[in-house]
């Protein structure tokens, strides 16, 4: 299993992504944003960071990057993408994902473990996980605040597309209905804004719940 | 050729805590109480188009890289250079 993590100028987290899938057993393939060439992996990671250094809006600029063009292909055919923190924030610019995310309703940036609920095990990204399952990974965001109008967020409910949502009074950033990661209608792309990946060692920073993403996506497709 | 100032603010019914901070601050800085404050972008460029194409080339930009149609909404003007914000 090839998965590619995608580097934009200012990405941060994509080294750390590569780690989590190499431990947790897949082959981690470094993609470059000015390149159209996905090097036939078999899915794609965003990683989280501060790309083209959010200027404009987070991941306004980066959805327009040359591999965007092939991941918004990629993704179209079913293959499987997960955005974390910045690559959320990039799904949602490329139309990939449902709704926006703005600026932290306390404006204070957040850095801490948050208590998620796992809603939706339905997906490429999830399916390690039971529906209802509690898990602890960090959140490390200014702009988290999920939005999107009361129709749409209705569908996502309606369609069980709520991946993750924050578990009740543990709500960092006022996202609309707690919610912390959504999924596309195939079910192939997912959004998030805490970091799985950070959380994948239990010894070296105090938690492995985020490994099950990265498992899950291992289970669900077969090795090109 | 025309001078275009755009501004942008996050739609009326979205939550803009900048907005609110700065409504909350206004008070206790000694100033005249504000209401409904609200924290946007403001954007100028000059544009080589007229007419019917200027107007359809500033709105696909806007609806299409400058703002996020999903948050955000906005309205250009042409300005002349003396009403430019950074004089």
């Amino acid at each position: 299993m090839r998965v590619g993590v995608v580097t934009f100028p200012g990405s941060l987290d994509d080294h750390d992504a590569s780690v989590a899938i190499e431990r947790c057993g897949g082959e981690a393939v470094a993609l470059w944003h000015a390149d159209e060439d996905l090097k036939g992996v078999d899915a794609v990671v965003l990683p989280g960071g501060f790309s083209y250094g959010d200027y404009l809006r987070c991941g306004a600029v980066a959805h327009r990057a040359p591999v965007m063009t092939t991941i918004a292909g990629f993704a179209r055919e079913g293959g499987p993408v997960l955005g974390i923190c910045n690559g959320f924030q990039v799904l949602c610019e490329a139309g990939l994902l449902p709704g926006a995310l703005l600026r932290n309703e306390g404006l204070r940036f957040v850095c801490r473990d948050v208590l998620l609920t796992v809603e939706a095990a339905d997906t490429s990204w999830t399916g390690a996980y039971v529906p209802g399952e509690r898990i602890v990974i960090p959140a490390k965001h200014g702009e988290g605040r999920y939005h999107a109008d009361a129709a749409t967020l209705d569908r996502l409910e309606d369609e069980g597309r709520v991946v993750v949502r924050y578990a009740p009074g543990n709500n960092p950033n006022g996202s609309a209905r707690d919610i912390a990661g959504v999924a596309n209608e195939r079910r192939n792309v997912v959004g998030l804004m805490p970091h799985p990946e950070h959380a994948v060692d239990a010894d070296l920073l105090g938690g492995e719940d985020g490994r099950g993403f990265f498992e899950s996506l291992l289970a669900a497709v077969q090795p090109s | 050729m025309p001078r275009v100032a755009i501004d942008v603010l996050l739609k009326r019914e979205i939550l803009d805590p900048q907005g609110r901070a700065v409504e909350q601050a206004l008070p206790g800085l000694g100033y005249h109480p504000a209401s409904e404050v609200r924290v946007g972008k403001h954007l100028e460029m000059v544009v080589d188009a007229d007419g019917d194409e200027l107007a359809s080339q500033v709105e696909r930009m806007c609806e299409g890289f400058l703002t996020n149609p999903v948050i955000e909404s906005y309205r250009w003007r042409v300005i002349a250079d003396d009403e430019r914000a950074d004089a």
